[in-house]
C-alpha cells in the first residue's frame, strides 16, 4: 500500500467556495429516533420499489416495506419499528413525488402482533468463506445503493456483464461538493470498516487493483486511511488528488486516478475496466456482510451559515429535515434556500417537511446573503463556461440555441453528454442559468426518445395485430 | 375561505446555488482600469483636447445607451459599464485634435448602429469602437488623419504631421527605397525610447506601448482575457515583418494600433471566438491582416480594418472549432 | 449603346429559351387540385391535423389517406370548401379549443417558494415539482403561451387563458404542459370544471382557495347521477363533454368557486 499524488489532471473545473470548515472537525453523532419517519420507496436511481405494507400494519426495524421492482432497483426496508400511519405520495428532495411509508415510531405493537427482536436483521456472513454469488445477494438484500448522490443499485455495479472484467475498483473519497463532509468523518472515523468493505468488494469482483481516491484537502482522512489500509496484500493505493470541482464526477475519477478515458455514452465505466464505489457504500457493505445490518441510515452532513450548530449525523433514512435541523439547535436567522446535497448539485427544496434518503449526504440552510439570483441575461461570449465545463462541451452555444427554443442544435452540442455539475452557471459573469438550459435540452430531448419508442411499438404492434389477423 | 399562506418561503432554483463572483459589471470595470495607463499618457502627450475627447465620447455613449435602452423598453444596461468602456475605447482611438461634434457622431454611432440595433451587448457581431473608428475614418478622413504632435503647445509653429507609419509605408517598395525613406523619415520615425513610452504621434491611446503593456498584463493577471490572442497577434506581426523586410519589427509593433488592438479590441469577448484552439487562429488572422493592409493597402494603418474583418470570420472559427466532449473519438 | 441594347436582349432571349425547355421536360407532375385545397386551408401550418403541415395535410387529402374535417383551425366551413373540390363527404367535426383547467391564481393558490430560474413550466417544474403548494396546478410561466401559433393563450395572474375567438384547436398545448391540464372541448360548451386536483377536499383546501373538493354539488343540481352531466376522478368533478350541462345556475351553486361559464372568452387582459 503506498500513498501517491494524481499525476493527471482533467480539462476545465472550478473552485468553488468550499465552506467544509463549518463541519469538517465535528464527530458523528447518532440522531435520537425522531417520533415519526417518511420512508420514500424511491431512494434510488432506476424503477422505484413496490410498497408492500398499508396503513395500520406494525413494521420491525429493517423489515422489507418496499419490494425490489425491477432489474435497476433496490428494495426499502423499515428504518425502525413502528405503526405504518399512512402510505401516500410526498414529494422528495429531488422534486418528484413518490409512495412514501409515515412511519409511527412511538407505537409499540400490541399483543399477539409478531416484531423481529432487536439483534441483527440478517444472519452475519463469515465473507471470506462465502461464495461470491452469497455476498451479492447479501449486498442487494440489504438495499445498497451508491450514497454518493446517484444512488444506482450497488448489486448491479459489482457484477458485470459477462465479459467484462473489472482491473481497478476505485474508492471514491473525492468529496468534491462544497460544505459536504460526511464522506470525509466517514473516512476518519470509519477507516476500518471502509478497509473491510474494500476486501468484501474485492472478494467480489475478482482479483483487481485498487484506488482510493481523496482530495489533498483532507489531509486526515488520508492519514486514517493510511493507517487502516497499511498492511493490506495486493495493489491497493491512495490516490491524492488535487482540490478541483468535479474530482468526485465518476469519469473525471477515473481518468484522475488511473487515466483511463471512458469513451462516450453509452459506455459505463466497466467498458474501461473501472468500478467506482462511494466510501459510505463500503462502509454498508462491511456492515451489511460481516454485521448482518441492512442499509438503515446514514451520515449526513447539516450546515450552512443559516444553521446554529453545523453537524455530521448518523441518522435513520426517512428522517425529516426538521428532526434534523432541531438537533443542530435549530436555526440563528431565517434561512432563505434549503438545499438537498452540496451546493453545485444539489436540490433546492421547498420545505423541511421532506425526509432524508440513502443519497442524502447533506442539507444545507444558507441565508440570503449566500443566495445567488440566476437570470438570464445575454451571453457575453466571454467562454468562461467552455474552459469550466469538464466535459468539454460549449455551454455557451447550449444555452443559447436552448434559450431560441432549438433542442435539435442544442443536441448536435452534445448536450446529452452534460453531467450538469454546474460549473458553467458557477463561472458565468452575466449570471445565466446554463446548466438549466442543460437540464432543459437533456429533458425535452428524454421526452422525445420516449415518444419515439412509444410510437415505434405501437406501429410494430399494430403490425403484429395485422399479420395474426391475415 | 383562503388557505393560510406559509410564513417563509424558499427560494427555489436549479442548481448550482453557489457562484464564482464573477460579473459583467467586474470585467468591463477591469478592463477599464487596465485602460487607465494609456489614457493618462494620452493625456500626459495630447493635453486637454484628449481630456475633451474622451469626456465627450464616454458621456455620450452613456447617455445613447440609456436613451436607445428606453426607446426599445428595455431594462437600463448603463450599470455594466459596457458603455463607458466603449466611449473609452472609441476615443483612445482618435486623434486629439478631432472636432469635437465628430467624436459626437462616431459615439452615437458606436452604440445605436453597432450595438443597440443587433440587442444590445453580447448580440453585436462587430466591436463597437472599432466599427465607428472604421466608420469616422471614411467619413471623415481630413480629421481622422491629422495628428497632433506631442507636447504640441511646446511648439505653436508646426501642432500637426504625420505618424511615424506613414513615414514608414515607402519601406516595404524595395531595400533601396527603404534606406532612402529611412533616412528621409528619420525625422519621422521618433527613436525606441520614445516609441516605448509614446512620445510620438498617433491617436489618444494608441502611442504608448508600455502603458499598454502594463495594462495588458493587468488584464492577464485579473484572468479577464486569456494570453492566445495577444500572444498570437504580436507574434504573428512580429514574424511577418521580420521576414517581408521594410521597417524592423520592433517599429512595427509599437507604432499604430497593434498593441491597443492584441491586448483591448481583439480580445473582446462578444466579437472573438470562445475557444483557445480559436482564439490563436483568430490573433492570427488579426496579425496577418493587419500587415498585409499596413504593406499593400492604400490605409498607413490596418489593425482596425483586421480585427473587424476577423469579428465578421468569428462565428464560422467558433464553428470549426468546436471542442471535443470529454470521451468522444471524433 | 446598341451593343450593350442588343447584349441584355440576347442574354434575355437565352435564357427564356432555357426556362421554356426546362419548364417542358423538368417539370414534375402534380395533382392540380393539391393546390387547390392548399389555398383553402387556413395555412397555419399548425399541426393540429396530425400531418407536418397544410401542405402534407392537403396532399394527403388529395390521395385520399386523411379524413377531411381533420383541421381544427378552418372547421367545417374549410371541410365543406374542401369536400366541394374533391367531391367527397366532409366527415363533420365540431371546433375544439383548448381549456385550462385551473383557476387558482396567485391570491387563491399559495406558493411555497420563490422560483428563480427560467420562465417555463417544464423547466420549472424539474425544480421541487414547481413552486406552486398545489401540485396539479397551472404555474404561470406560460410554456403553453410560447408554443401557441396564434397567440391566444396569455399569463394573468400566475394563470394561463384561453383566448378562445383565437384558438384554433391544434393542442399543442396539451402536450407541452408539464401538469397535463389542459384539455381540448368543444367550444360549444359553457360550462367548465376548472380544477384539476384530484385529492381529497381536506388537502385541496391546504393548497388552493378555489379548488374542486369532489362533494358532487354540481352533479345533484344539475340532475343527479342518472343525468351523467359530470364523471368524477378521485375527488375531482369533471364536464362530460360528449353530454354538457346546461343549466347555468349550477355554477354559483358550487360551494368551491372552480366552475366558470365560459372563461374561454376571457383574452386575459
Amino acid at each position: 500500500m503506498k500513498v501517491v499524488k494524481s499525476a493527471f489532471k482533467f480539462k476545465g473545473g472550478v473552485h468553488p467556495d468550499y465552506n467544509k470548515g463549518l463541519a469538517n472537525n465535528k464527530l458523528i453523532e447518532a440522531l435520537p429516533m425522531p417520533s415519526e419517519l417518511v420512508i420514500s420507496m424511491s431512494q434510488h436511481l432506476g424503477a422505484p420499489a413496490k410498497c408492500i405494507v398499508k396503513p395500520g400494519d406494525y413494521v420491525s426495524r429493517g423489515q422489507i416495506i418496499g419490494e425490489r421492482n425491477g432489474f435497476i432497483s433496490v428494495c426499502v426496508r423499515a428504518s425502525a419499528s413502528g405503526l405504518v400511519k399512512a402510505v401516500e405520495k410526498r414529494l422528495g428532495p429531488a422534486g418528484g413525488k413518490a409512495d412514501a411509508v409515515i412511519l409511527d415510531t412511538t407505537a409499540s405493537a400490541p399483543e399477539g402482533v409478531e416484531m423481529l427482536g432487536d439483534g441483527p436483521v440478517l444472519k452475519p456472513l463469515d465473507w471470506e468463506n462465502s461464495s461470491r454469488e452469497e455476498l451479492i445477494a447479501r449486498v442487494e438484500e440489504a438495499g445498497i445503493c451508491g450514497m454518493g448522490g446517484a444512488g444506482f443499485p450497488t448489486s448491479v455495479k459489482l457484477n458485470p456483464p459477462p465479459g467484462k472484467r473489472c482491473e481497478y475498483l476505485i474508492i471514491n473519497g473525492a468529496e468534491c461538493e462544497p460544505y459536504l463532509c460526511a464522506d470525509h468523518r466517514v473516512m476518519v472515523e470509519k477507516a476500518s470498516r471502509i478497509r473491510l468493505g474494500v476486501e468484501i468488494m474485492r472478494k467480489i469482483l475478482g482479483e483487481c487493483a485498487v484506488r482510493i481516491a481523496v482530495e489533498s484537502n483532507k489531509p486526515d482522512a488520508i492519514q486514517a486511511l493510511s493507517e487502516a489500509f497499511a498492511d493490506i496484500s495486493g495493489n491497493v493505493e491512495i490516490v491524492v488528488l488535487s482540490v478541483l470541482y468535479p474530482q468526485g464526477s465518476e469519469k473525471h475519477q477515473i481518468f484522475a486516478t488511473v487515466k483511463r478515458i471512458v469513451p462516450e455514452p453509452p459506455a459505463l465505466p466497466i467498458d474501461v475496466g473501472c468500478v467506482v464505489e462511494n466510501v459510505s457504500t463500503a462502509v454498508a457493505i462491511a456492515d451489511a456482510v460481516e454485521k448482518g445490518e441492512p442499509l438503515l441510515e446514514r451520515v449526513t452532513t447539516v450546515s450552512g451559515d443559516a444553521i446554529s450548530e453545523p453537524k455530521n449525523i448518523l441518522a435513520p433514512c426517512g428522517t425529516k429535515y426538521s428532526d434534523l435541523v432541531q438537533f443542530c439547535s435549530g436555526t440563528k436567522e431565517t434561512p432563505a434556500k434549503v438545499i438537498s446535497g452540496g451546493t453545485m448539485m444539489g436540490f433546492a427544496v421547498p420545505s423541511l417537511e421532506i425526509a432524508t434518503t440513502k443519497t442524502t449526504s447533506g442539507i444545507l440552510l444558507l441565508s440570503s446573503r449566500r443566495v445567488f439570483q440566476y437570470t438570464s441575461g445575454p451571453c457575453i461570449n466571454c467562454g468562461r463556461c467552455v474552459r469550466a465545463c469538464p466535459m468539454c462541451l460549449n455551454p455557451a452555444d447550449i444555452s443559447k440555441a436552448v434559450e431560441a427554443n432549438d433542442i435539435s442544435d442544442a443536441e448536435r452540442a452534445h448536450v446529452m453528454t452534460c453531467i450538469e455539475c454546474g460549473a458553467c452557471s458557477f463561472s458565468c459573469p452575466a449570471y445565466r442559468t446554463i446548466t438549466q438550459f442543460c437540464r432543459r435540452a437533456k429533458n425535452s430531448i428524454r421526452a422525445r426518445i420516449a415518444a419515439e419508442k412509444a410510437k415505434a411499438a405501437a406501429a410494430q404492434n399494430a403490425a403484429e395485430k395485422k399479420e395474426i389477423q391475415k | 375561505m383562503k388557505p393560510k399562506d406559509i410564513s417563509e418561503h424558499y427560494v427555489l432554483s436549479s442548481s448550482p446555488h453557489t457562484h464564482s463572483h464573477a460579473s459583467v459589471s467586474r470585467i468591463m470595470l477591469d478592463v477599464i482600469i487596465a485602460l487607465l495607463p494609456t489614457t493618462a499618457a494620452g493625456i500626459y502627450f495630447f493635453g486637454m483636447p484628449a481630456v475633451w475627447t474622451i469626456a465627450v465620447c464616454v458621456s455620450t455613449c452613456i447617455v445613447v445607451e440609456s436613451l436607445c435602452r428606453i426607446a426599445m423598453r428595455r431594462e437600463g444596461t448603463v450599470g455594466d459599464f459596457s458603455a463607458v468602456l466603449t466611449g473609452l475605447l472609441l476615443a483612445l482611438n482618435l486623434p486629439a485634435g478631432i472636432p469635437l461634434w465628430m467624436a459626437v457622431v462616431g459615439s452615437v454611432f458606436a452604440i445605436t448602429v453597432c450595438k443597440q440595433v443587433f440587442g444590445g451587448l453580447g448580440k453585436n457581431p462587430f466591436n463597437p469602437a472599432l466599427a465607428a473608428r472604421a466608420f469616422m475614418l471614411i467619413s471623415f478622413t481630413g480629421p481622422m488623419t491629422t495628428w497632433l504632435k506631442p507636447f504640441w503647445w511646446r511648439t505653436p509653429e508646426a501642432v500637426t504631421t504625420a505618424t511615424p507609419l506613414a513615414s514608414m509605408k515607402g519601406m516595404f517598395v524595395s531595400e533601396a527605397t527603404a534606406q532612402a525613406t529611412m533616412k528621409a523619415g528619420e525625422a519621422g520615425i521618433p527613436g525606441l525610447t520614445d516609441l516605448i513610452i509614446g512620445n510620438m504621434p498617433g491617436c489618444i491611446g494608441e502611442v504608448s506601448s508600455a502603458a499598454l503593456l502594463l495594462g495588458g498584463i493587468y488584464l492577464l493577471l485579473r484572468k479577464v482575457i486569456t494570453w492566445h490572442i495577444p500572444v498570437s497577434f504580436i507574434a504573428t506581426v512580429w514574424l511577418y515583418s521580420f521576414f517581408a523586410g521594410g521597417a524592423s519589427a520592433h517599429i512595427q509593433l509599437l507604432t499604430g494600433g497593434v498593441m491597443i488592438g492584441a491586448f483591448f479590441m481583439a480580445t473582446d469577448y462578444v466579437t472573438s471566438p470562445t475557444t483557445s484552439k480559436g482564439k490563436l487562429i483568430f490573433g492570427t488572422g488579426c496579425g496577418l491582416l493587419c500587415m498585409l493592409i499596413r504593406q499593400f493597402g492604400s490605409y498607413p494603418e490596418g489593425c482596425s480594418f483586421a480585427i473587424l474583418i476577423m469579428n465578421s470570420v468569428c462565428p464560422l472559427i467558433n464553428r470549426w472549432t468546436q471542442p471535443k466532449p470529454f470521451g468522444f473519438k471524433k | 449603346m446598341i451593343t450593350a441594347i442588343v447584349c441584355i436582349a440576347g442574354i434575355g432571349l437565352v435564357a427564356s429559351f432555357v426556362l421554356a425547355v426546362a419548364d417542358k421536360y423538368l417539370s414534375v407532375q402534380e395533382d392540380p387540385r393539391i393546390g387547390l385545397v392548399l389555398s383553402e386551408l387556413p395555412g397555419a401550418n399548425c399541426g393540429g391535423c396530425g400531418f407536418a403541415g397544410c401542405d402534407a395535410y392537403a396532399r394527403a387529402l388529395v390521395e385520399g389517406t386523411a379524413p377531411n374535417g381533420a383541421c381544427p383551425a378552418g372547421g367545417e366551413a374549410v371541410a365543406a370548401k374542401i369536400a366541394g373540390i374533391l367531391g367527397v363527404e366532409a366527415s363533420a367535426t365540431e371546433k375544439r379549443v383548448a381549456l385550462v383547467k385551473c383557476c387558482g391564481t396567485r391570491s387563491e393558490a399559495i406558493r411555497v417558494g420563490d422560483y428563480n430560474g427560467i420562465c417555463d413550466c417544464n423547466v420549472a417544474a424539474m425544480t421541487a415539482g414547481g413552486d406552486k403548494g398545489c401540485v396539479y396546478g397551472c404555474l404561470g410561466y406560460g410554456a403553453c403561451a410560447n408554443v401557441c401559433p396564434k397567440g391566444a393563450i396569455s399569463i394573468y395572474d400566475g394563470l394561463a387563458k384561453v383566448d378562445k375567438r383565437l384558438c384554433i384547436g391544434c393542442g399543442k398545448c396539451v402536450s407541452v404542459c408539464p401538469k397535463k391540464l389542459i384539455e381540448l372541448v368543444p367550444s360549444s360548451a359553457t360550462i367548465h370544471v376548472l380544477c384539476n386536483n384530484p385529492d381529497k377536499g381536506p388537502s385541496v383546501r391546504k393548497v388552493c382557495g378555489v379548488g374542486c373538493m369532489g362533494c358532487h354539488l354540481c352533479e345533484k343540481n344539475s340532475g343527479g347521477k342518472e343525468a351523467g352531466h359530470f364523471t368524477f376522478q378521485g375527488f375531482l368533478a369533471k364536464v362530460n363533454y360528449s353530454n354538457p350541462p346546461t343549466d347555468e345556475q349550477i355554477v354559483a351553486k358550487c360551494p368551491a368557486k372552480c366552475m366558470s361559464v365560459d372563461p374561454l372568452l376571457e383574452s386575459g387582459h
